[in-house]
């Protein structure tokens, strides 16, 4: 037994320094970002540059922000402007940059039972709750349900759409289901419902290979998915290692890693599965301090 | 059908292999669950030994306590755990939350019950003969003790069987208190079995997690040959 440990955890690492040697840096981000796997490329390129080691603990944007609420990270990176914006005030996070952006895509069948191909996405969305209301079991619509970034952006549809969430969306029927998940489970949960939900881009395009699902609604000023990465204020957890989070957050926001972030997923899926923001701040609607600017 | 297959098939392949992302998973299980083990059978078996032999008013609710903490759901250790160990919590400045040490005292609170309540079981079924023949032999109290533990070692053993057995196919704690973390060293990373399982699964990953639930039970298996083979010794 202890012979199979051994070899085991040899044969399973590579040569590496002991943890001691080495700072560490807890991240907690969202699925919608871990599942596309583009931090698990960019980590290695950090942890050589600055002796660290990565850290990643991947939740829903509502639990990221709570860890980071706790002081249990250093490091945070979500994609809801509007809680960031609170958490910022709050004084929880501070150094906040934005890396990345990309868009929301209204996915489901291919058959398309609400008829909302090529509609706006509030347009969409009402047709979808219109069907599924009447009693259409054909037309099911799949929420994160999560209190993620996605489940806000949804939720912002919804509203623009001018429904109340929460009396008039959620629990209204059998049409509407809450995973309760991250985004891959989530897909996977539509995929087999033969559902609609709404996706970030590149986690749709991450797993397209495993899903019989398309994009119908692609095209809309309030799909924009902006990721930020912000530092959790070392004033109100003065152990958090704030060093190496901000070594972090520049490094995202350095040339040599948006341009790694502009490419990244190219030659799997033909399209680049994030925007870097360096050049794009005006369109994405941040300052531009907040993409450029090395953090102090 | 084909995909399970397939999937099978992968499995196989990565096991063969070594592929060494799956075997550092399995590696870590191993660690962490034998770990907690060996802490819950250190405190489980003097603790129930105490008890059983111990007269004092509440026993029967205390060890009516302990068995009903058999069923102590593993995610309720893990929120419980959580919030000790985060950094706002009581013991926060130990900085344990999203380590495997985590997991071992998650792992380990969630078996002791049923450590204890067993090992309780087991010396309470040692024959009523050999107790007294051993106490009209003037046997010390560590004596008395020492021969009524070898005597029960086989329902001993069974509770340590039983023990590492939940440990090892617990989810709820390990997600919570570890975080499901794969890092580049392997002290670091908190991703188990059972975690990796439910990670690959929920990312469409099914040869990954056909290989690593057979590993699981392999090593479920392994353990408790290891096991019979020392009870019948």
């Amino acid at each position: 037994m202890v012979a199979l440990l051994l070899i085991c955890g040899c044969t399973g690492t590579t040569t590496d320094p002991t943890p001691a040697d080495k700072q560490q840096l807890r991240i907690a981000t969202t699925t919608s970002l871990y599942d596309t796997k583009l931090l698990d490329h960019l980590t290695p390129l950090f942890e050589e540059k600055y002796n660290a080691e990565v850290l990643i603990v991947s939740a829903g944007t509502g639990k990221a922000l709570e860890y980071g609420q706790r002081g249990d990270v250093d490091v945070m990176m979500v994609h809801d402007r509007a809680r960031e914006d609170t958490f910022l005030a709050d004084g929880y996070g501070i150094n906040r940059r934005v890396f990345a952006y990309n868009y929301f895509v209204l996915i489901g069948p291919e058959s398309d039972p609400a008829g909302v191909a090529n509609m706006t996405p509030e347009t969409a969305f009402t047709a979808i709750r219109e069907k599924g209301t009447a009693g259409d079991a054909n037309v099911i619509f799949v929420s994160r349900g999560d209190a993620s970034g996605t489940h806000s952006k949804e939720q912002a549809i919804w509203k623009a759409a001018g429904f109340n969430y929460s009396t008039e969306v959620k629990g209204s029927g059998d049409w509407y289901q809450e995973a309760g998940t991250g985004m891959g489970a989530t897909l996977e949960m539509a995929n087999e419902k033969e559902a609609y939900t709404l996706s970030d881009i590149g986690t749709y395009l991450a797993y397209k290979g495993n899903l019989d699902l398309v994009t119908v609604v692609d095209e809309g000023d309030i799909l924009l998915n902006v990721y930020s990465a912000m530092q959790i204020n070392p004033e109100k957890y003065p152990d958090i290692n704030s060093t190496v989070a901000k070594d972090w957050v520049n490094f995202m926001i350095s040339d040599d890693v948006q341009k790694e972030i502009a490419s990244f997923g190219v030659d799997q899926y033909g399209q680049p599965l994030f925007y870097a923001a360096e050049n794009d701040w005006e369109k994405i609607g941040v300052t531009q301090a907040e993409v450029t600017d090395p953090v102090l | 059908m084909y995909e399970i297959i397939e999937g099978f098939t992968e499995a196989i392949r990565l096991i063969i292999t070594l592929d060494p992302d799956v075997m550092a998973i399995a590696a870590r299980s191993i660690v962490v669950s034998f770990t907690a083990t060996v802490l819950a059978t250190l405190i489980a078996v003097p603790l129930g030994a105490a008890i059983n032999f111990g007269t004092f008013p509440g026993k029967k609710s205390l060890i009516g306590l302990i068995q009903t903490l058999y069923a102590l759901p593993t995610v309720v250790v893990g929120l419980l755990i959580f919030l000790l160990i985060s950094r706002v919590g009581p013991f926060g400045s130990l900085r344990l939350l999203f380590t495997p040490t985590a997991m071992i005292i998650a792992q380990t609170v969630l078996i002791l019950p049923i450590m204890i309540g067993l090992t309780i079981s087991a010396l309470s079924g040692v024959d009523q003969v050999l107790r007294d023949t051993l106490h009209s032999l003037g046997a010390t109290r560590l004596q008395f003790l020492a021969n009524i533990m070898k005597e029960a070692r086989f329902a001993i053993l069974a509770a340590v069987a039983i023990g590492f057995g939940r440990a090892i196919s617990e989810v709820g704690a390990a997600i919570l208190v570890g975080g499901n973390i794969m890092a580049s060293s392997f002290m670091s990373s908190t991703r188990v079995l059972t975690t990796a399982i439910s990670l690959e699964t929920s990312m469409g990953n099914i040869p990954q997690s056909i290989a690593l639930g057979i590993i699981l039970l392999i090593i479920a298996l392994g353990v408790n040959l290891a096991i019979t083979t020392v009870q019948h010794r």
